[in-house]
Protein backbone atom coordinates (compact mmCIF):
# COMPACT_ATOMS: atom_id res chain seq x y z
CA UNK A 1 0.00 0.00 0.00
CA UNK A 2 2.32 2.49 1.49
CA UNK A 3 4.65 1.68 -1.59
CA UNK A 4 1.91 2.16 -4.37
CA UNK A 5 1.17 5.22 -2.69
CA UNK A 6 5.18 6.30 -2.87
CA UNK A 7 5.14 5.14 -6.47
CA UNK A 8 2.37 7.57 -7.40
CA UNK A 9 3.97 10.57 -5.60
CA UNK A 10 7.52 10.20 -7.07
CA UNK A 11 5.97 8.93 -10.60
CA UNK A 12 6.11 12.16 -12.56
CA UNK A 13 10.43 12.77 -11.24
CA UNK A 14 10.83 8.93 -11.91
CA UNK A 15 9.45 8.50 -15.32
CA UNK A 16 11.53 11.98 -16.66
CA UNK A 17 14.55 10.54 -15.03
CA UNK A 18 13.96 6.97 -16.72
CA UNK A 19 13.13 9.05 -20.10
CA UNK A 20 15.53 11.66 -20.46
CA UNK A 21 18.43 10.47 -18.58
CA UNK A 22 18.18 6.58 -18.00
CA UNK A 23 17.61 5.93 -21.12
CA UNK A 24 20.13 7.86 -22.75
CA UNK A 25 22.56 6.70 -20.78
CA UNK A 26 21.47 2.60 -21.91
CA UNK A 27 21.33 4.10 -25.44
CA UNK A 28 24.69 5.37 -25.41
CA UNK A 29 26.22 2.25 -24.01
CA UNK A 30 24.29 0.34 -26.51
CA UNK A 31 25.53 3.13 -29.27
CA UNK A 32 29.29 2.18 -27.69
CA UNK A 33 28.92 -1.06 -28.93
CA UNK A 34 27.87 -0.76 -32.33
CA UNK A 35 28.12 0.32 -35.81
CA UNK A 36 26.61 3.50 -37.40
CA UNK A 37 26.51 4.94 -41.23
CA UNK A 38 27.66 8.32 -41.91
CA UNK A 39 23.37 9.55 -42.00
CA UNK A 40 23.15 7.63 -38.26
CA UNK A 41 21.36 4.33 -39.20
CA UNK A 42 22.38 1.29 -37.41
CA UNK A 43 24.58 -1.27 -39.22
CA UNK A 44 24.98 -3.91 -36.62
CA UNK A 45 27.17 -5.16 -33.02
CA UNK A 46 30.36 -4.75 -33.40
CA UNK A 47 31.60 -5.51 -29.30
CA UNK A 48 34.54 -3.45 -28.12
CA UNK A 49 35.69 -2.52 -31.76
CA UNK A 50 34.83 1.05 -31.01
CA UNK A 51 36.59 1.13 -27.58
CA UNK A 52 39.99 -0.28 -29.39
CA UNK A 53 39.45 2.04 -32.24
CA UNK A 54 39.39 5.44 -29.49
CA UNK A 55 42.74 4.27 -28.53
CA UNK A 56 43.96 4.23 -31.89
CA UNK A 57 43.60 7.85 -32.41
CA UNK A 58 46.44 9.92 -32.82
CA UNK A 59 44.54 12.72 -31.42
CA UNK A 60 43.69 11.28 -27.95
CA UNK A 61 47.23 11.45 -25.67
CA UNK A 62 46.40 15.35 -26.52
CA UNK A 63 43.22 15.18 -26.27
CA UNK A 64 43.59 13.84 -22.27
CA UNK A 65 46.28 16.06 -21.54
CA UNK A 66 44.20 19.02 -22.61
CA UNK A 67 41.21 18.02 -20.82
CA UNK A 68 43.66 17.49 -17.20
CA UNK A 69 45.31 20.75 -17.86
CA UNK A 70 42.06 22.64 -18.53
CA UNK A 71 40.18 20.80 -15.54
CA UNK A 72 43.18 21.39 -12.95
CA UNK A 73 44.28 24.63 -14.09
CA UNK A 74 40.60 25.75 -13.51
CA UNK A 75 39.68 24.28 -10.76
CA UNK A 76 43.05 25.46 -8.88
CA UNK A 77 42.72 28.95 -9.64
CA UNK A 78 38.93 29.16 -8.87
CA UNK A 79 39.06 27.91 -5.30
CA UNK A 80 42.29 30.14 -4.33
CA UNK A 81 40.67 33.06 -6.08
CA UNK A 82 37.52 32.44 -4.73
CA UNK A 83 39.01 31.89 -1.09
CA UNK A 84 40.11 35.34 -1.13
CA UNK A 85 36.62 37.26 -2.76
CA UNK A 86 34.67 34.96 0.16
CA UNK A 87 36.79 36.26 2.57
CA UNK A 88 36.53 39.94 1.25
CA UNK A 89 32.52 39.84 0.51
CA UNK A 90 32.54 37.97 4.42
CA UNK A 91 33.28 41.66 5.71
CA UNK A 92 31.27 44.58 6.37
CA UNK A 93 32.11 47.72 3.93
CA UNK A 94 29.66 50.15 1.89
CA UNK A 95 28.69 48.63 -1.51
CA UNK A 96 29.15 45.28 -0.94
CA UNK A 97 25.62 44.13 -1.86
CA UNK A 98 27.08 45.95 -5.71
CA UNK A 99 29.85 43.38 -5.61
CA UNK A 100 28.26 40.64 -4.74
CA UNK A 101 25.32 41.16 -7.58
CA UNK A 102 28.40 42.06 -9.65
CA UNK A 103 29.56 38.88 -9.67
CA UNK A 104 25.77 37.55 -10.50
CA UNK A 105 26.36 38.68 -14.14
CA UNK A 106 28.99 35.96 -15.15
CA UNK A 107 26.73 33.16 -13.51
CA UNK A 108 23.76 34.13 -14.76
CA UNK A 109 24.88 34.99 -18.25
CA UNK A 110 24.34 32.69 -20.74
CA UNK A 111 27.80 30.75 -21.22
CA UNK A 112 27.42 30.81 -25.14
CA UNK A 113 26.95 34.61 -25.15
CA UNK A 114 30.10 35.05 -22.73
CA UNK A 115 32.16 32.61 -24.89
CA UNK A 116 31.28 34.80 -28.22
CA UNK A 117 32.11 37.83 -26.25
CA UNK A 118 35.80 36.83 -25.34
CA UNK A 119 36.46 35.85 -28.71
CA UNK A 120 36.08 39.86 -29.47
CA UNK A 121 37.76 40.97 -26.57
CA UNK A 122 40.24 38.29 -27.92
CA UNK A 123 40.48 39.50 -31.36
CA UNK A 124 43.60 40.27 -33.01
CA UNK A 125 43.21 43.61 -34.73
CA UNK A 126 39.48 44.82 -32.89
CA UNK A 127 39.62 43.60 -29.01
CA UNK A 128 40.05 45.25 -26.27
CA UNK A 129 42.38 42.85 -24.28
CA UNK A 130 45.82 43.63 -26.85
CA UNK A 131 44.70 47.53 -26.76
CA UNK A 132 44.53 47.46 -22.93
CA UNK A 133 48.08 45.57 -22.54
CA UNK A 134 49.47 47.26 -25.27
CA UNK A 135 48.78 50.61 -23.94
CA UNK A 136 50.25 49.62 -20.53
CA UNK A 137 53.32 48.51 -22.02
CA UNK A 138 52.77 45.07 -20.77
CA UNK A 139 53.05 43.62 -24.43
CA UNK A 140 54.82 44.96 -26.95
CA UNK A 141 52.69 43.86 -29.90
CA UNK A 142 49.30 42.82 -30.21
CA UNK A 143 49.00 38.42 -30.12
CA UNK A 144 46.41 36.50 -31.90
CA UNK A 145 45.72 34.89 -28.41
CA UNK A 146 42.95 32.39 -30.08
CA UNK A 147 44.74 31.84 -33.32
CA UNK A 148 48.61 30.82 -31.74
CA UNK A 149 48.97 27.06 -30.60
CA UNK A 150 51.10 28.41 -27.76
CA UNK A 151 47.78 31.41 -26.23
CA UNK A 152 45.01 29.26 -26.77
CA UNK A 153 44.53 27.21 -23.94
CA UNK A 154 45.14 29.67 -21.39
CA UNK A 155 43.14 32.22 -23.14
CA UNK A 156 40.70 29.35 -22.87
CA UNK A 157 41.42 28.48 -19.21
CA UNK A 158 41.17 31.85 -18.46
CA UNK A 159 37.43 32.18 -19.51
CA UNK A 160 37.05 29.11 -17.64
CA UNK A 161 37.71 30.83 -14.50
CA UNK A 162 36.12 33.92 -14.86
CA UNK A 163 32.83 31.94 -15.48
CA UNK A 164 33.60 29.85 -12.46
CA UNK A 165 34.22 31.94 -9.89
CA UNK A 166 31.15 33.36 -8.88
CA UNK A 167 29.48 29.86 -7.89
CA UNK A 168 32.80 28.87 -6.25
CA UNK A 169 32.72 31.91 -4.10
CA UNK A 170 28.95 31.97 -2.93
CA UNK A 171 29.55 28.34 -1.99
CA UNK A 172 32.59 29.72 0.15
CA UNK A 173 30.86 32.01 1.64
CA UNK A 174 27.59 30.04 2.63
CA UNK A 175 30.28 28.02 4.40
CA UNK A 176 32.31 31.22 5.87
CA UNK A 177 28.65 32.36 6.99
CA UNK A 178 28.01 28.68 9.06
CA UNK A 179 31.41 29.47 11.14
CA UNK A 180 30.31 30.30 14.86
CA UNK A 181 31.54 33.54 15.54
CA UNK A 182 32.55 32.61 19.22
CA UNK A 183 35.26 30.54 17.28
CA UNK A 184 37.23 34.37 16.42
CA UNK A 185 36.13 35.62 19.67
CA UNK A 186 38.11 32.47 21.48
CA UNK A 187 40.76 33.60 18.90
CA UNK A 188 41.27 36.85 19.57
CA UNK A 189 41.37 36.46 23.16
CA UNK A 190 44.35 34.05 22.53
CA UNK A 191 46.01 37.10 20.83
CA UNK A 192 46.42 35.09 17.29
CA UNK A 193 47.09 37.49 14.19
CA UNK A 194 44.72 37.46 11.33
CA UNK A 195 46.33 35.48 9.50
CA UNK A 196 46.99 33.21 12.06
CA UNK A 197 44.01 32.86 13.07
CA UNK A 198 42.65 32.83 8.90
CA UNK A 199 45.48 29.74 8.98
CA UNK A 200 44.14 27.56 12.17
CA UNK A 201 40.76 29.03 12.31
CA UNK A 202 39.13 29.89 9.34
CA UNK A 203 40.85 27.29 6.57
CA UNK A 204 40.52 24.47 9.01
CA UNK A 205 36.43 24.99 9.47
CA UNK A 206 35.97 25.73 5.50
CA UNK A 207 37.06 22.55 4.78
CA UNK A 208 33.43 20.87 4.24
CA UNK A 209 32.69 23.83 1.87
CA UNK A 210 36.36 23.72 0.12
CA UNK A 211 35.79 20.19 -0.50
CA UNK A 212 32.03 20.38 -2.19
CA UNK A 213 33.55 23.52 -4.09
CA UNK A 214 36.13 21.47 -5.31
CA UNK A 215 34.38 18.41 -6.40
CA UNK A 216 31.07 20.31 -7.89
CA UNK A 217 33.76 22.68 -9.84
CA UNK A 218 35.85 19.15 -11.56
CA UNK A 219 32.02 18.29 -12.58
CA UNK A 220 31.14 21.43 -13.97
CA UNK A 221 34.72 22.37 -15.65
CA UNK A 222 35.09 19.01 -17.13
CA UNK A 223 31.63 19.22 -18.58
CA UNK A 224 32.13 22.43 -20.33
CA UNK A 225 31.71 22.76 -23.81
CA UNK A 226 30.14 26.13 -25.06
CA UNK A 227 33.76 28.05 -24.16
CA UNK A 228 36.12 25.95 -25.68
CA UNK A 229 33.59 24.78 -28.74
CA UNK A 230 33.14 28.59 -29.12
CA UNK A 231 36.76 29.86 -28.95
CA UNK A 232 38.34 27.07 -30.12
CA UNK A 233 36.16 27.07 -33.42
CA UNK A 234 38.28 28.66 -36.07
CA UNK A 235 41.32 26.00 -35.30
CA UNK A 236 41.54 22.82 -37.33
CA UNK A 237 42.30 19.08 -36.02
CA UNK A 238 41.90 18.58 -32.13
CA UNK A 239 45.37 20.05 -30.70
CA UNK A 240 42.90 22.37 -28.57
CA UNK A 241 40.07 19.89 -27.63
CA UNK A 242 39.00 18.25 -24.28
CA UNK A 243 37.36 14.81 -24.08
CA UNK A 244 33.78 16.39 -24.25
CA UNK A 245 34.58 19.09 -27.53
CA UNK A 246 36.60 16.07 -28.84
CA UNK A 247 33.49 13.42 -28.53
CA UNK A 248 31.03 16.15 -29.56
CA UNK A 249 33.36 16.98 -32.96
CA UNK A 250 33.65 13.03 -33.83
CA UNK A 251 29.90 12.33 -33.19
CA UNK A 252 28.43 16.02 -34.96
CA UNK A 253 31.04 17.98 -36.70
CA UNK A 254 33.99 16.52 -38.07
CA UNK A 255 34.19 14.47 -41.50
CA UNK A 256 34.09 11.50 -39.38
CA UNK A 257 30.56 11.79 -37.96
CA UNK A 258 31.58 8.20 -36.47
CA UNK A 259 29.03 7.77 -33.54
CA UNK A 260 29.91 4.78 -32.06
CA UNK A 261 33.42 5.79 -31.79
CA UNK A 262 32.05 9.20 -29.78
CA UNK A 263 29.67 6.76 -27.70
CA UNK A 264 32.59 4.68 -26.66
CA UNK A 265 34.21 8.35 -25.61
CA UNK A 266 30.47 9.31 -24.20
CA UNK A 267 30.71 6.17 -21.69
CA UNK A 268 34.44 7.42 -20.61
CA UNK A 269 33.39 10.42 -19.96
CA UNK A 270 30.29 9.12 -17.91
CA UNK A 271 32.16 7.10 -15.62
CA UNK A 272 34.86 9.94 -15.11
CA UNK A 273 31.84 12.14 -13.76
CA UNK A 274 30.41 8.78 -12.11
CA UNK A 275 34.20 8.72 -10.20
CA UNK A 276 33.75 12.42 -9.19
CA UNK A 277 29.92 11.94 -7.99
CA UNK A 278 31.12 9.36 -5.86
CA UNK A 279 34.04 11.15 -4.38
CA UNK A 280 31.26 13.73 -3.85
CA UNK A 281 28.96 11.33 -1.93
CA UNK A 282 31.56 10.47 0.43
CA UNK A 283 32.53 14.52 0.92
CA UNK A 284 29.22 15.12 2.17
CA UNK A 285 28.87 11.97 3.75
CA UNK A 286 25.35 11.77 2.11
CA UNK A 287 22.97 12.95 5.20
CA UNK A 288 20.18 11.52 3.74
CA UNK A 289 19.33 10.09 7.49
CA UNK A 290 19.01 13.51 9.62
CA UNK A 291 15.82 14.82 7.04
CA UNK B 1 43.69 55.90 21.64
CA UNK B 2 40.25 55.17 20.65
CA UNK B 3 40.19 58.08 18.25
CA UNK B 4 43.12 56.23 16.54
CA UNK B 5 41.04 52.66 16.45
CA UNK B 6 38.41 54.43 15.10
CA UNK B 7 40.41 55.85 12.43
CA UNK B 8 42.10 52.56 12.01
CA UNK B 9 38.68 50.84 11.35
CA UNK B 10 37.66 54.17 8.52
CA UNK B 11 40.94 53.27 6.43
CA UNK B 12 40.34 49.32 6.52
CA UNK B 13 36.72 49.41 5.58
CA UNK B 14 37.79 52.32 2.71
CA UNK B 15 40.15 50.00 1.54
CA UNK B 16 37.73 47.02 1.56
CA UNK B 17 35.15 49.15 -0.31
CA UNK B 18 38.24 49.76 -3.01
CA UNK B 19 38.87 45.91 -2.85
CA UNK B 20 35.47 45.59 -3.41
CA UNK B 21 34.98 48.28 -6.42
CA UNK B 22 38.01 46.73 -8.16
CA UNK B 23 36.73 43.44 -8.02
CA UNK B 24 33.23 44.23 -9.49
CA UNK B 25 35.16 46.71 -12.18
CA UNK B 26 36.73 42.87 -13.37
CA UNK B 27 34.06 41.15 -13.30
CA UNK B 28 32.02 43.89 -15.41
CA UNK B 29 34.68 44.73 -17.39
CA UNK B 30 33.99 42.23 -20.44
CA UNK B 31 30.22 43.17 -20.11
CA UNK B 32 30.87 46.82 -20.31
CA UNK B 33 32.53 46.45 -23.60
CA UNK B 34 29.66 44.23 -24.76
CA UNK B 35 27.20 46.92 -23.93
CA UNK B 36 29.37 49.59 -25.80
CA UNK B 37 30.00 47.22 -28.71
CA UNK B 38 26.04 46.75 -28.80
CA UNK B 39 25.70 50.31 -29.15
CA UNK B 40 28.56 51.00 -32.15
CA UNK B 41 27.46 51.46 -35.81
CA UNK B 42 29.09 48.55 -37.72
CA UNK B 43 31.58 50.86 -39.41
CA UNK B 44 33.14 51.60 -35.25
CA UNK B 45 33.38 47.99 -34.64
CA UNK B 46 36.39 47.81 -37.55
CA UNK B 47 38.99 50.92 -36.53
CA UNK B 48 42.29 50.19 -35.05
CA UNK B 49 43.66 50.89 -32.66
CA UNK B 50 40.12 49.79 -30.92
CA UNK B 51 38.04 52.44 -28.78
CA UNK B 52 35.78 50.96 -25.70
CA UNK B 53 33.10 53.70 -26.45
CA UNK B 54 31.01 54.78 -29.46
CA UNK B 55 32.11 57.75 -31.10
CA UNK B 56 28.48 57.71 -32.89
CA UNK B 57 25.76 56.53 -30.08
CA UNK B 58 23.58 53.90 -31.56
CA UNK B 59 20.37 52.58 -29.59
CA UNK B 60 18.71 51.97 -32.56
CA UNK B 61 20.86 48.53 -32.98
CA UNK B 62 18.35 47.04 -30.22
CA UNK B 63 15.44 48.02 -32.14
CA UNK B 64 16.68 46.64 -35.35
CA UNK B 65 17.17 43.32 -33.23
CA UNK B 66 13.62 43.46 -31.69
CA UNK B 67 12.15 43.71 -35.29
CA UNK B 68 14.25 40.89 -37.08
CA UNK B 69 11.95 38.33 -37.72
CA UNK B 70 14.63 35.28 -36.89
CA UNK B 71 15.62 36.86 -33.75
CA UNK B 72 11.52 36.88 -33.15
CA UNK B 73 12.00 33.42 -33.85
CA UNK B 74 14.92 32.76 -31.21
CA UNK B 75 13.19 34.22 -28.53
CA UNK B 76 9.49 32.56 -29.06
CA UNK B 77 11.67 28.96 -29.15
CA UNK B 78 13.08 29.98 -25.96
CA UNK B 79 10.28 31.41 -23.92
CA UNK B 80 8.25 28.66 -25.00
CA UNK B 81 11.27 25.52 -24.08
CA UNK B 82 12.02 27.59 -21.46
CA UNK B 83 8.27 28.22 -19.61
CA UNK B 84 6.98 24.53 -20.78
CA UNK B 85 9.77 23.13 -19.08
CA UNK B 86 9.49 25.17 -16.05
CA UNK B 87 6.01 24.15 -15.40
CA UNK B 88 7.15 20.40 -15.98
CA UNK B 89 9.99 21.06 -13.27
CA UNK B 90 7.29 22.22 -10.94
CA UNK B 91 4.44 19.67 -11.17
CA UNK B 92 7.03 16.65 -10.76
CA UNK B 93 9.47 17.68 -7.86
CA UNK B 94 6.74 19.15 -5.69
CA UNK B 95 4.89 16.14 -4.63
CA UNK B 96 8.25 13.69 -5.01
CA UNK B 97 9.98 16.85 -2.41
CA UNK B 98 6.51 16.69 -0.55
CA UNK B 99 6.20 12.67 -0.24
CA UNK B 100 10.02 12.46 0.74
CA UNK B 101 9.91 15.36 2.84
CA UNK B 102 7.07 13.88 5.27
CA UNK B 103 7.11 10.32 5.26
CA UNK B 104 9.94 7.46 5.23
CA UNK B 105 9.61 4.54 3.02
CA UNK B 106 11.52 1.51 0.60
CA UNK B 107 13.12 3.13 -1.58
CA UNK B 108 13.49 6.90 -0.13
CA UNK B 109 17.20 7.08 0.25
CA UNK B 110 17.70 5.42 -3.37
CA UNK B 111 15.05 7.86 -4.52
CA UNK B 112 17.26 10.52 -3.46
CA UNK B 113 20.48 9.83 -4.36
CA UNK B 114 19.07 8.84 -8.17
CA UNK B 115 18.00 12.71 -7.82
CA UNK B 116 21.64 14.24 -6.74
CA UNK B 117 22.96 11.85 -9.77
CA UNK B 118 21.12 13.17 -12.57
CA UNK B 119 21.73 16.84 -10.93
CA UNK B 120 25.80 16.01 -11.41
CA UNK B 121 25.11 14.94 -14.90
CA UNK B 122 24.51 17.80 -17.27
CA UNK B 123 22.98 16.75 -20.78
CA UNK B 124 26.70 17.18 -22.03
CA UNK B 125 28.44 13.93 -20.75
CA UNK B 126 24.87 12.41 -22.49
CA UNK B 127 24.68 13.82 -25.70
CA UNK B 128 25.39 11.16 -27.83
CA UNK B 129 22.55 9.09 -26.50
CA UNK B 130 20.39 11.67 -25.66
CA UNK B 131 20.86 12.35 -29.58
CA UNK B 132 20.06 8.43 -30.10
CA UNK B 133 16.97 8.62 -28.53
CA UNK B 134 15.11 11.42 -29.96
CA UNK B 135 16.70 10.65 -33.73
CA UNK B 136 14.96 6.84 -33.12
CA UNK B 137 11.67 8.28 -31.52
CA UNK B 138 11.51 10.73 -34.27
CA UNK B 139 11.44 14.02 -32.11
CA UNK B 140 14.75 15.79 -33.50
CA UNK B 141 13.79 19.15 -34.37
CA UNK B 142 10.71 19.69 -31.89
CA UNK B 143 10.06 21.71 -29.06
CA UNK B 144 9.13 18.51 -26.90
CA UNK B 145 12.65 17.21 -26.95
CA UNK B 146 13.89 20.05 -25.65
CA UNK B 147 11.32 20.64 -22.89
CA UNK B 148 11.57 17.59 -21.57
CA UNK B 149 15.54 17.38 -21.64
CA UNK B 150 15.66 20.53 -19.49
CA UNK B 151 12.66 19.64 -17.36
CA UNK B 152 14.74 16.20 -16.33
CA UNK B 153 17.92 18.24 -15.86
CA UNK B 154 16.21 20.69 -13.61
CA UNK B 155 14.44 18.68 -11.55
CA UNK B 156 17.03 18.03 -8.66
CA UNK B 157 17.43 21.75 -8.14
CA UNK B 158 13.63 22.29 -7.47
CA UNK B 159 13.53 18.86 -5.13
CA UNK B 160 16.20 19.83 -2.74
CA UNK B 161 15.26 23.54 -2.36
CA UNK B 162 11.18 22.62 -1.91
CA UNK B 163 12.31 19.87 0.11
CA UNK B 164 14.23 21.50 2.48
CA UNK B 165 11.05 24.26 2.98
CA UNK B 166 8.41 21.39 3.02
CA UNK B 167 10.12 19.55 6.11
CA UNK B 168 10.67 23.20 7.60
CA UNK B 169 6.61 23.56 8.64
CA UNK B 170 5.67 22.28 11.32
CA UNK B 171 3.28 19.08 11.02
CA UNK B 172 0.70 20.79 13.24
CA UNK B 173 -0.98 23.44 10.71
CA UNK B 174 -0.65 20.29 8.48
CA UNK B 175 -3.44 18.51 10.78
CA UNK B 176 -5.17 21.33 11.55
CA UNK B 177 -5.96 21.49 7.37
CA UNK B 178 -6.39 17.58 7.92
CA UNK B 179 -9.21 18.31 11.09
CA UNK B 180 -10.01 20.55 8.58
CA UNK B 181 -11.20 18.12 5.97
CA UNK B 182 -8.33 18.63 3.68
CA UNK B 183 -7.17 15.91 1.41
CA UNK B 184 -3.39 15.02 1.75
CA UNK B 185 -3.10 16.77 -1.86
CA UNK B 186 -5.64 19.64 -0.77
CA UNK B 187 -3.28 20.48 1.99
CA UNK B 188 -0.27 20.69 -0.26
CA UNK B 189 -2.02 23.12 -2.59
CA UNK B 190 -3.72 25.00 0.05
CA UNK B 191 -1.50 25.02 2.79
CA UNK B 192 2.21 23.54 2.35
CA UNK B 193 2.98 25.80 -1.10
CA UNK B 194 1.68 29.20 0.29
CA UNK B 195 4.03 28.89 2.92
CA UNK B 196 6.44 27.68 0.84
CA UNK B 197 6.17 30.31 -1.76
CA UNK B 198 10.24 31.81 -1.61
CA UNK B 199 11.06 27.92 -2.55
CA UNK B 200 8.53 27.79 -5.39
CA UNK B 201 9.74 31.04 -6.86
CA UNK B 202 13.44 30.14 -6.37
CA UNK B 203 12.58 26.98 -8.13
CA UNK B 204 10.75 28.43 -11.26
CA UNK B 205 13.11 30.83 -11.55
CA UNK B 206 15.89 28.48 -11.66
CA UNK B 207 14.55 26.37 -13.87
CA UNK B 208 13.36 28.89 -16.21
CA UNK B 209 17.66 30.93 -16.43
CA UNK B 210 18.96 27.11 -16.71
CA UNK B 211 16.35 26.50 -20.11
CA UNK B 212 16.92 29.79 -20.89
CA UNK B 213 20.68 29.54 -21.15
CA UNK B 214 21.17 25.96 -22.64
CA UNK B 215 23.45 25.08 -25.48
CA UNK B 216 24.88 21.71 -26.24
CA UNK B 217 21.12 20.00 -26.69
CA UNK B 218 19.69 22.67 -28.75
CA UNK B 219 23.03 22.76 -31.23
CA UNK B 220 22.69 19.31 -30.96
CA UNK B 221 18.57 18.65 -32.10
CA UNK B 222 17.39 21.91 -33.28
CA UNK B 223 18.82 22.29 -37.16
CA UNK B 224 15.39 23.89 -38.23
CA UNK B 225 16.07 27.81 -38.07
CA UNK B 226 12.46 28.20 -37.09
CA UNK B 227 12.62 26.46 -33.96
CA UNK B 228 16.37 27.18 -32.59
CA UNK B 229 16.25 28.67 -29.40
CA UNK B 230 18.15 32.49 -28.78
CA UNK B 231 21.73 30.55 -27.60
CA UNK B 232 21.67 28.65 -30.90
CA UNK B 233 19.98 31.29 -33.07
CA UNK B 234 21.88 34.42 -32.45
CA UNK B 235 25.46 33.08 -33.44
CA UNK B 236 23.91 33.67 -36.94
CA UNK B 237 24.75 37.15 -36.18
CA UNK B 238 28.52 36.40 -36.47
CA UNK B 239 29.94 33.83 -39.18
CA UNK B 240 32.67 33.40 -41.56
CA UNK B 241 30.38 35.18 -43.66
CA UNK B 242 28.86 37.94 -41.94
CA UNK B 243 30.21 39.99 -38.55
CA UNK B 244 27.32 41.79 -37.09
CA UNK B 245 28.79 41.59 -33.72
CA UNK B 246 26.84 45.06 -33.00
CA UNK B 247 23.94 42.91 -33.86
CA UNK B 248 25.08 39.83 -31.83
CA UNK B 249 26.29 41.92 -28.25
CA UNK B 250 22.38 43.88 -28.67
CA UNK B 251 20.92 40.43 -28.66
CA UNK B 252 22.82 39.30 -25.48
CA UNK B 253 22.18 41.81 -23.95
CA UNK B 254 18.72 41.32 -24.38
CA UNK B 255 18.92 37.62 -23.59
CA UNK B 256 21.26 38.78 -20.68
CA UNK B 257 19.82 41.27 -18.55
CA UNK B 258 16.08 39.76 -17.47
CA UNK B 259 17.96 36.63 -16.56
CA UNK B 260 20.88 38.52 -14.49
CA UNK B 261 17.77 40.63 -12.92
CA UNK B 262 16.15 36.75 -11.84
CA UNK B 263 19.08 35.19 -10.45
CA UNK B 264 20.19 38.33 -8.19
CA UNK B 265 16.30 37.80 -6.64
CA UNK B 266 16.40 34.56 -5.75
CA UNK B 267 20.57 34.56 -4.69
CA UNK B 268 20.44 33.90 -1.52
CA UNK B 269 18.63 30.47 -1.60
CA UNK B 270 21.57 29.18 -4.70
CA UNK B 271 23.77 27.76 -2.64
CA UNK B 272 21.54 25.29 -0.57
CA UNK B 273 19.86 23.97 -3.64
CA UNK B 274 23.36 23.12 -5.72
CA UNK B 275 24.96 21.71 -2.83
CA UNK B 276 22.81 19.69 -2.06
CA UNK B 277 22.44 17.83 1.25
CA UNK B 278 26.16 19.16 2.45
CA UNK B 279 26.19 23.20 2.93
CA UNK B 280 23.50 24.05 5.65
Amino acid sequence: MGRWQALLWLGPSLALIAVVVVYPAVALVGASLGRYSITGLYQGWVGTANYLRLLEQEALPDVVLNTIVWVVSIVAVTVVASLGLAQLLNEEFPGRRLVRWALIVPWAASLIMTSKLFVWLYDYYFGMLNRVLTVLGLLPAPVDWLGNDATVMAAMILVGIFVSLPFTTYVLLAGRAAIPREVYEAARVDGASRWRTYRSVTLPLLRPALLVAIVLNVIYVFNSFPIVWTLNDRNPGFAHDTMITYMYKIAFKSSLRDVGLAAALGVVNVLVILLAVLLYLQTVTWREAEA
Amino acid sequence: MSISRERRRTVRRAALAAAGLAVALVVLAPYIVMVCAALKPEAELRITPPRLTPMVWRPTNFLEVLADPGFQVWLRASLIVALASTVIVVLAATPAAYYTARHRFPGRSAFLLLVLVTQMFSPTALVVGLYREFFELGLVDTYAALILTNAAFNLAFAVWILRAFFSAIPREIEEAAAVDGCGRLGTLVRVVLPLSLPAVVTAVIFAFITAWNEYIVALTLMTDPARKPLTVGITAYVTAYVQHWNHLFAASVIAIVPVVILFASIERHLVGGLTAGSVK
